[in-house]
């Protein structure tokens, strides 16, 4: 067990080193590296500031050995826009998304893993295909598509919620709904195949010829035994999806979290923001993985044995 | 007695017979959805060819006289701009036709690209094992690892919103896909007797790979690819959404949504009409994709 759990954070540990020197290559590649952390447009004066500043005139590797240190004293540099530190925007932000996605996890749970238990359970009827058919519509129709159609209907048409920003809690009710569609659909798919994958073992057989009850069977029997492969997928699949969706859902409904910065910073080339929030998602969702990928290999022996 | 001996045909004949009755097998057991899904793909195909013929307007040509007009059928529509006029008085019809044409093309060269580079990869890591098998592996793995629209992001703030650079972000985005399929079908099939004629008949590795096992692997390396086709739609359309993807005016579908966003509340067509277009090819292609992986796939055919 706990090989397995220190191969998993070894091999999170080479990702996230991995990541965080292909971005430091990746931003002093292309081209100046002062204009690229300080911003263009500046007077002699200001650009030798700068250039100390971020320890521009050392070498190359005593420079990736700062931008590697950064991540210890948490001093990631100054934001061209606000003139003020990275660290301080980026914690600013984290709390409106963490209650967009919070919100969307719950939304999925509650809405995902009946409807795909249904699906499994009523896969011959017409239940399971109109399930099916919402989750298939979930999963292709795009994030923005959904957000814009969204707003265009309930604030610009019917006009009962507001389009933009993050006041009340009619707020939540279209980016909840927009970020969660996929995952609802993803996680819906999950359910169902995990069910049906349950359903057909012995045990069940056993379970209902010894005269349980259906729903006894269902509930006690099969769910819970896919509830962990359902719970890993939710963990493994989300935090990725939840991140791309964050940035687009965000920027629609003007929501001002991660997602928001990090285009709002793309767009206006505030390079210190964007560098450091690529990274803070990046290191939080492969965080979020391994952790999932460890509780999974504790809830279920077989995974561990197989992977390891 | 029956002869058990049948005359061998020649593999090239075999294989172009037996795919001619797999896709009318195919076509024959396929509900009216997926034909009608087919066809409706077809069009747009045929839209995004045809666009510099059909479209009525130059997407780009800007009339003051004629801006923000609705869509036929609505007060103050004009004859002749079907689907209405954005805030600069372009013909929103052909700026989604050139879209979409747009869309379509770099989708298609996005894939390719992926699949040229995951194939490739995929194929020398199980040919080969070992020390590449291990990096190309880890690669894959950090690149599920991360979700790709940061890398995006990154990518496109940092060396600008050019054609080729939406080309190159497009084409590196799904290549993990290609290179776990090709190498799980390699490290399959190596194992096949076949192949270990061939190896003992001293054919060269390359040999191998390219006339053995390449041919092998197509189907599930096709399937992968229509997939991928809408996610790659959906990348670009999203990096153009949000403003990163090629400079205005180019018209593309996802920046046509997201220019016409500050329009919507008195000219909503100018992002319905490109949304909506959006959805229909995003939803056309993942049935397509879905349908032909449920084809191929058996272990799935059951459910």
């Amino acid at each position: 067990m706990l090989e397995f759990a220190l191969s998993r954070l070894l091999r999170m540990l080479i990702t996230i080193f991995v990541i965080v020197t292909g971005v430091f290559f990746a931003t002093r590649m292309s081209g100046n590296a002062v204009d690229f952390l300080a911003g263009e447009g500046l007077s002699a004066d200001q650009r030798e500031t700068m250039i100390a500043y971020y320890g521009l005139h050392s070498s190359i590797g005593e420079q990736y050995w700062l931008f590697i240190r950064s991540f210890f004293d948490g001093n990631f540099g100054l934001s061209f826009l606000e003139r003020r530190p990275v660290a301080t925007i980026v914690m600013e932000r984290i709390g409106p998304s963490l209650q967009l996605l919070v919100g969307a996890i719950v939304v999925t749970l509650v809405i995902a893993v009946p409807a795909g238990t249904l699906a499994a359970i009523k896969r011959k009827s017409w239940l399971g295909s109109t399930i099916m058919g919402a989750a298939f519509l979930g999963y292709a129709i795009p994030n923005f598509v959904l957000a814009i159609l969204l707003i265009l209907i309930f604030s610009f048409w019917l006009g009962w919620l507001p389009s933009s920003g993050n006041g009340s809690w009619l707020h939540f009710i279209m980016p909840v709904t927009a970020l969660s569609a996929a995952l609802i659909a993803t996680l819906t798919r999950y359910t169902r195949n995990a069910m049906l994958d349950v359903l057909s073992q012995d045990y069940l057989r056993t379970a209902r010829a010894k005269g349980l009850p259906e729903d006894r069977v269902i509930f006690k029997h099969a769910l819970r035994n896919a509830l962990i492969t359902i719970l890993s997928v939710l963990g493994l699949q989300i935090a990725g999806l939840a991140a791309a969706g964050n940035v687009v859902i965000e920027t629609v409904f003007a929501w001002r979290g991660i997602g928001e910065m990090l285009v709002t910073a793309a767009l206006r080339r505030d390079y210190p923001v964007l560098q450091f929030g690529v990274l803070s998602v990046a290191v939080a969702v492969i965080l979020i993985n391994t952790l999932v990928d460890i509780a999974y290999g504790i809830a279920d022996p077989r995974v561990r044995l197989s992977r390891a | 007695m029956v002869d058990t001996a049948l005359p061998v045909p020649s593999s090239k004949s075999r294989r172009r017979s037996g795919f001619r009755s797999g896709a009318t097998a195919i076509w024959q057991d396929t509900n009216w959805i997926v034909r009608l899904t087919a066809l409706v793909g077809l069009v747009l195909v045929f839209l995004a060819l045809a666009a510099p013929l059909v479209s009525p307007f130059d997407p780009n040509a800007q009339s003051l006289l004629s801006r923000l007009k609705p869509p036929l059928g609505f007060d103050g529509a004009k004859p002749g701009y079907l689907l209405g006029t954005d805030e600069l008085g372009r013909d929103i019809l052909s700026r989604c036709l050139y879209g979409l044409r747009l869309t379509l093309g770099v989708a298609l060269l996005g894939a390719m690209i992926g699949l040229a580079i995951g194939g490739t990869l995929g194929l020398v890591a199980g040919l080969r094992r070992g020390l590449f098998d291990d990096l190309i592996m880890g690669l894959v793995d950090i690149q599920i690892a991360v979700p790709f629209t940061l890398i995006a992001l990154l990518a496109v703030a940092l060396f600008g919103g050019d054609l080729h650079v939406l080309v190159a972000v497009l084409g590196i985005a799904y290549w993990e896909q290609y290179a776990r399929i090709t190498r799980g079908e390699v490290l399959r099939l190596r194992e096949m007797p076949f192949i270990e004629a061939a190896q003992a008949s001293g054919a060269s590795t390359a040999r191998i790979a390219l006339r053995h096992i390449l041919p092998n692997i197509v189907s599930p390396l096709v399937v992968a690819f229509t997939v991928n086709i809408s996610n790659i739609v959906l990348l670009e359309s999203t990096l153009s959404f949000l403003g990163l993807g090629l400079r205005p005016p180019t018209a593309t579908l996802g920046s046509m949504v997201g220019m016409g966003r500050d329009f919507m509340p008195s000219a909503p067509w100018i992002v319905a009409a490109p949304a909506l277009l959006i959805l229909l090819l995003t939803f056309v292609i993942q049935m397509l994709g879905d349908w032909l992986r449920d084809h191929t796939d058996v272990r799935l055919r059951e459910r």
